[in-house]
C-alpha cells in the first residue's frame, strides 16, 4: 500500500507540522501533541477540550477555533491521547471558568481522559466530562464496551462550543453537550477496510461485491456482512436503523440536523448521490431536516464508506448551531 | 530476595519480548482490534527501558512505579492506563523496601491485577488481559514458570471467547475464533518475569 508519508512513525507529528504551517491562528505543539486556539484564554470562556486517536481528521484538531473547541489532543493513529496531553491542553485553555472534556466512548479514551480529569482537579481546575456514544450498530451495551462515539461528536463540539463562546457557564455547556448526544444517533457502512500506517495493509478483507454494515471508525469490521447494495438501499438501512433507535428518545417533535459523513476514501460525488437517497428516505418518513452537512468530517483513514448521523434539534440547539464558527474544517457566519 | 536490579532486568526482558513479538501482537490486533497493539506497547516499553536506564531507582517498588508512570505517559489507548496501573499498583504494594521476597511480589501482583480489573471493569472470560493475568498470578504459588505457562494457556483460551470489553466487543460473535492481543502481551510480561527469576535462581544455585 502506497502512502503519502515520510515514515509510519512520524505521521502524526508530520501532520501537526502541516497544521501549524497552514493555520497560524492555532498554537500547535508538535512535540507534546496539543493544538490550542491562540485566543483560548481571552474573554473568560469555558474551555472545551477534546481528543482521540489520529486518523479521523478533520476531527478533532480541525474543529479547534472560534465557536467550537478550545484545544484538541491527537493521539497516535487510532490510539487515544495520553493523560499528559489532556492535562496540558486543559491548563492551556482554562481561564478560571472550568473545562469541559468531550470524550468519545472507547475504553482507551475514557480511561485516559478520566486520569487527566483527576490530575486536573488535583491542580485546582473545575472539570466536567461528557461521553459521546451515538453508534446504534452496537446493540448490546451490557456485553460490550457500550456504544461508540462517532458522527455526533461534531454536533456536540459545535453546539457546546457555541454556548461556551456566548459565555455560558460550565454546567450549562456540559448540560447542552449531553443533550445533543442524547438526541443523536449514527450508523456506519464500509465498502472497504482501511490501512493503518503501522500495519501497512488492510485491517480486514472485504471481498468484491460485499459490504460491511454497522462499522465503527477504527477499521474494525462491522456487525454484519452483506452483498453489495445500491446507494438507495444502503440509505434505507442506515436511516432506518438511526430512526428506529431515535424513536426510543421519545416522539419526534421537531426537525433534525443531518450529517452524511464520508469515511475517507469515498468521493464527494458518491456522498452527494448517497445524500439524495438519505434525504428521500427522511422525506418519505416525514422527518423534516433543518440543516445538512455532507462531507468528510469524522473519517477512518482511507476507509471507503459513509455514516449517517441525525440529531433531533429543538429551537435552542438550532439557534446555537447557526451561530458563527471559524475552524479549519467548519466555518460559517464569520 | 529480589532487588531493584532484578526488577530492572524484568522490565528490560519485557521490553525485549515486546520488541520480538510486536508484529505478532499487531497481527492479532487486526481482525478484532485496530492493528496497533504491538507498535503501541513497543513505544511504551522502549520508553520504560530508557527511563530506567537514565535514573535507575533504588527500590523494587520505585522501579515498577516509574515503569507504570512511563507507560501511562507514552502508550495511550486502553493498554497504557491498564498496564500502567498494573505496574504502579504492584510497585505501590511493594513499598520502598530495598529487597522484596517472592511472597511479597506475589501478593503485590495479586493486588495489581485487582486494580486492572477494577479500572477496566472486566472479569475473566471477557476476552481481555485478565484472562492471562488472573490464572498467571494464581499460579505464582507454584513457581514463576508455572505462572508464565498459566498465562500463556490463558491467552490461548481466549480464542473461543466472545469479547465483552474493549474494542473487540463491538464485533459480537465475530470476535470468536481470535486470540486476544492483550492477553497475549500479558503472557509475555509474566514470561519475562519467569526468565529473569530463573536466571537469578540458577546463578545463585551455582
Amino acid at each position: 500500500m502506497r502512502m503519502l508519508i515520510n515514515s509510519p512513525e512520524t505521521v502524526v507529528a508530520d501532520a501537526l507540522r502541516g497544521m501549524a504551517a497552514a493555520h497560524p491562528e492555532l498554537d500547535v505543539d508538535v512535540e507534546r501533541r496539543v493544538v490550542v486556539r491562540r485566543d483560548a484564554r481571552d474573554g473568560g470562556r469555558v474551555g472545551l477540550v477534546s481528543g482521540g486517536g489520529s486518523g479521523h481528521e478533520p476531527l478533532h484538531a480541525g474543529f479547534v477555533g472560534y465557536g467550537m473547541l478550545s484545544a484538541a489532543c491527537p493521539g497516535e493513529v487510532f490510539t487515544s491521547p495520553v493523560p499528559d496531553q489532556v492535562l496540558r491542553a486543559a491548563a492551556a485553555v482554562d481561564s478560571g471558568q472550568g473545562v469541559l472534556f468531550i470524550v468519545k466512548n472507547y475504553t482507551g479514551d475514557v480511561l485516559n481522559f478520566e486520569m487527566a480529569a483527576e490530575l486536573a482537579e488535583e491542580d485546582g481546575l473545575r472539570v466536567e466530562r461528557v461521553l459521546v456514544d451515538d453508534d446504534v450498530a452496537v446493540t448490546d451495551s451490557l456485553y460490550t464496551a457500550g456504544r461508540r462515539g462517532t458522527g455526533a461528536t461534531l454536533f456536540v463540539e459545535r453546539i457546546a462550543g457555541a454556548a461556551a463562546e456566548e459565555g455560558a457557564p460550565l454546567e450549562r455547556v456540559a448540560e447542552l453537550a449531553r443533550r445533543v448526544n442524547a438526541a443523536s444517533r449514527s450508523f456506519g457502512v464500509a465498502l472497504g477496510a482501511c490501512t493503518t500506517p503501522a500495519k501497512g495493509s488492510a485491517t480486514f478483507e472485504l471481498p468484491d461485491g460485499e459490504l460491511e454494515l454497522g462499522v465503527g471508525i477504527h477499521g474494525e469490521p462491522g456487525r454484519e456482512r452483506r452483498a453489495m447494495m445500491p446507494a438507495r438501499e444502503i440509505a434505507e438501512v442506515a436511516v432506518g436503523a438511526v430512526l428506529e433507535d431515535l424513536a426510543q428518545v421519545g416522539p419526534a417533535d421537531g426537525p433534525v440536523l443531518a450529517l452524511v459523513n464520508g469515511m475517507g476514501a469515498t468521493p464527494l460525488l458518491e456522498l452527494y448521490g448517497f445524500h439524495a437517497e438519505v434525504a428521500r428516505v427522511l422525506a418519505e418518513r416525514g422527518v423534516p431536516v433543518a440543516r445538512t452537512l455532507v462531507g468528510n468530517y469524522v473519517t477512518s483513514l482511507d476507509m471507503a464508506g459513509c455514516s449517517v448521523t441525525l440529531c433531533r434539534a429543538d429551537g435552542e440547539l438550532l439557534r446555537l448551531w447557526d451561530t458563527p464558527v471559524r475552524t479549519a474544517a467548519l466555518r460559517w457566519g464569520c | 530476595m529480589r532487588d531493584a536490579e532484578f526488577f530492572g532486568r524484568w522490565m528490560s526482558a519485557a521490553a525485549a519480548a515486546v520488541e520480538r513479538e510486536a508484529d505478532r501482537l499487531t497481527e492479532l490486533d487486526s481482525p478484532i482490534g485496530d492493528a496497533d497493539h504491538g507498535s503501541n506497547l513497543l513505544r511504551g516499553f522502549t520508553a520504560v527501558r530508557a527511563a530506567l536506564e537514565a535514573e535507575p531507582p533504588a527500590a523494587p517498588g520505585a522501579v515498577l512505579a516509574l515503569a507504570g508512570r512511563t507507560l501511562i505517559s507514552t502508550v495511550g489507548g486502553a493498554s497504557g492506563p491498564l498496564y500502567g496501573t498494573l505496574l504502579r499498583r504492584t510497585g505501590k504494594e511493594l513499598g520502598d523496601a530495598a529487597e522484596v521476597s517472592d511472597e511479597a511480589l506475589r501478593k503485590a501482583l495479586y493486588t495489581g491485577v485487582g486494580a486492572v480489573a477494577q479500572l477496566g471493569g472486566a472479569a475473566p472470560g471477557d476476552k481481555t488481559m485478565l484472562d492471562a493475568l488472573v490464572p498467571g498470578v494464581a499460579a505464582l504459588t507454584t513457581s514463576y514458570r508455572a505462572a508464565a505457562d498459566a498465562a500463556e494457556n490463558g491467552a490461548l483460551a481466549t480464542v473461543p471467547m466472545q469479547a465483552r470489553k474493549g474494542r473487540a466487543s463491538y464485533l459480537g460473535e465475530r470476535s470468536i475464533g481470535h486470540q486476544d492481543p492483550g492477553a497475549t502481551s500479558s503472557a509475555l510480561l509474566l514470561g519475562a518475569l519467569a526468565d529473569v527469576a530463573e536466571a537469578q535462581d540458577g546463578a545463585e544455585a551455582r
